[in-house]
């Protein structure tokens, strides 16, 4: 099985997100950047294929040269090759058209892409890889197992989830479940060492033009302060709810 | 040139989220000086979408769409979309919703822009506010494309009433086959799901074990919410990972969410920070939660959330 993970560059979660060029650039400046939460636990699945299944794992980012040691980190992690499409990524149709040229000219079965990017949350490259390439395509997928040509995915609903059995070529769009949290890997020293030496391609993006532009970013008003209700006037919380914020 | 609006369904039942892409899809239209067009699948009663600003419903029903298919749901509505000739087509943030969008867009050469929380700042060029950022930002953003899909952020623009009235149309698309194929569905019953309810009740690690539960429990049954909880407590195998709130678990956008026991992560305020109003139950009164929040009690969660419910019942019975 021939396996592409999309690794997405992002700041970190604990990041305080600042903007730059007057609000219209994300402000990068002193931010630690890693593998996309959703990604990771694909990622994390897909060692699992290659370590049961003999699958070969290969790892790509749409991005410039800036998130190379985040694809580093991921042949650390354990994939076997990486991947990176050299352009910025503007929007998500314009990532989706680069990765769906990487998996045709790379004869991929099975790609595994996170749900949504922690930065932009567009939630939309896994859907439009699948739309761009005619492959099958599970969102919000929890579990995943594949036998021969056949998949098993789960994909988390409003309210449970679901079982779907599907053919291969297959997109994937995961999330945490897929391993947990638990399982996720951090990369030992051999593991570093290794990772110096696998193949980072660089490859030139097709031309294709955003969808979408980014034109200026905002940021929460300041929070007025907290109204504290004493413990033994709860009273007054439930009067507060019902007739100043009136939500129940 | 109607607005399209897709309309969502389950067992039958109009979700809420139909109404909110309706009323949304109304204002839109006001501004272009148009009408709403919905589509909806195997739904039993459209004419309720008149009273919030849809014109027309193209009706489907079909046993093939039994069962939720992104790919063939997504080529429905493109079909409704190009008979419509629609420029713009506007979509919940159900699960279901943000499956099918991505395909929607690939089929109609479209931009597609997810989390939109207010009508277009401008329709010439397409602009829309979103969120972005695990609710940390805004973006402003524009959509260069003749055919413009908008994901509606779901609790943000609410719903908006109007006396209209909607005439129905049987649509008969083509359906294409496809090879995934659902096997089970395993759906927890009678309970509100944190996506659809106006109220969370949610708890952290401070609870100190799933054996205490049952008062998050009673309390979300008394407000008529969906419950929720910390990453911490997912790990920990206190609550099913489907009950995980926060930035790498589900997003919130309650009209109230209730914390109970959790600190505050800035990865979990990212998470819960669309709901409209936050209250927080701590016995930490420097719990970072309490500054991101609008009503606080300063307790211990044991003897507090049980006075809460009681207080609440009462509240209920007179209401």
């Amino acid at each position: 099985m021939n396996i592409l993970v999309c690794i997405s560059h992002v700041p970190d979660t604990t990041s305080k997100i600042n903007f730059t060029d007057n609000d219209s650039k994300f402000d990068a400046n002193g931010v630690q950047f890693v593998i996309n939460p959703n990604d990771e636990f694909g990622l994390t699945r897909a060692m699992w294929f290659k370590e049961k299944q003999g699958a070969k794992v290969t790892v790509v980012n749409v991005g410039g040269s800036e998130t190379e040691p985040t694809l580093r980190k991921a042949l650390a992690i354990g994939a076997d090759a990486a991947i990176r499409v050299n352009t910025k990524a503007t929007d998500g149709f314009k990532v989706a058209k680069q990765l769906a040229k990487v998996i045709t000219d790379g004869s991929f079965d099975l790609v595994i892409a996170g749900r949504e990017s922690i930065d932009y949350n567009g939630g939309m490259v896994p859907g439009m890889v699948a739309g761009l390439t005619n492959a099958n395509f599970v969102n919000n997928c929890i579990a995943l197992e594949v036998d021969g040509n056949t998949a098993s995915a789960t994909r988390e609903i409003d309210g449970g989830k679901e079982t779907i059995s599907v053919g291969l070529p297959l997109i994937i769009g995961g999330q945490k479940g897929l391993v947990e949290e638990s399982e996720l890997r951090i990369p030992n020293m051999r593991g570093i060492m290794m990772a110096r030496q696998k193949p980072l391609t660089v490859v030139e993006p097709d031309e294709t033009n955003s969808k979408t532009a980014s034109i200026k970013f905002e940021k929460p008003a300041p929070k007025g302060a907290v109204k504290l209700v004493p413990e033994d006037n709860l009273d007054e919380l439930i009067n507060l709810l019902h007739n100043e914020a009136k939500v129940i | 040139m109607s607005v399209l609006v897709y309309t969502e369904s389950d067992q039958g039942k109009l979700k809420k989220g139909a109404f909110e892409v309706a009323s949304y899809g109304k204002a839109v239209a006001n501004q272009l000086g148009t009408t709403v067009t919905a589509i909806s699948i195997n739904a039993d009663e459209t004419s309720v979408l008149g009273n919030y600003g849809v014109d027309k419903v193209l009706t489907v029903s079909s046993s093939e769409l039994e069962s939720f298919n992104a790919k063939i749901y997504a080529s429905v509505i493109k079909q409704a979309a190009e008979k419509e000739n629609s420029q713009i087509v506007i979509i919940s943030s159900s699960a279901d919703s943000k499956y099918l969008a991505p395909l929607l867009a690939v089929d109609l050469q479209a931009g597609y822009v997810s989390n939109v929380i207010e009508t277009p700042i401008s329709t010439s060029p397409f602009t829309v506010k979103r969120n972005a950022f695990t609710n940390k930002a805004f973006e402003i953003t524009q959509i260069n494309t003749n055919v413009k899909i908008v994901g509606v952020s779901s609790n943000a623009f609410g719903l908006v009433e109007s006396n209209g009235s909607a005439t129905a149309e049987d649509f008969s698309p083509t359906i294409e086959a496809s090879n995934l194929k659902v096997e089970s569905v395993d759906r927890t019953t009678n309970k509100v799901t944190i996506a659809d309810a106006d109220i969370v009740v949610s708890g952290g690690r401070g609870l100190k074990g799933p054996e205490n539960w049952g008062m998050i429990e009673e309390l979300a049954d008394v407000l008529g919410a969906a419950t929720a909880c910390s990453k911490p407590v997912s790990d920990l195998g206190w609550r099913p990972h489907s009950e995980h709130v926060g930035q790498t678990g589900k997003p919130v956008a309650s009209n109230l969410y209730i914390a109970i026991g959790i600190s505050g992560a800035i990865q979990h305020l990212a998470g819960v920070n669309a709901s409209k109003v936050k209250v927080v139950i701590n016995t930490d009164a420097e719990a970072p939660f309490f500054k991101a929040a609008d009503y606080g009690v300063v307790g211990d969660a044991f003897t507090v959330v049980p006075k809460l419910i009681e207080k609440i019942k009462a509240f209920k019975a007179q209401q």
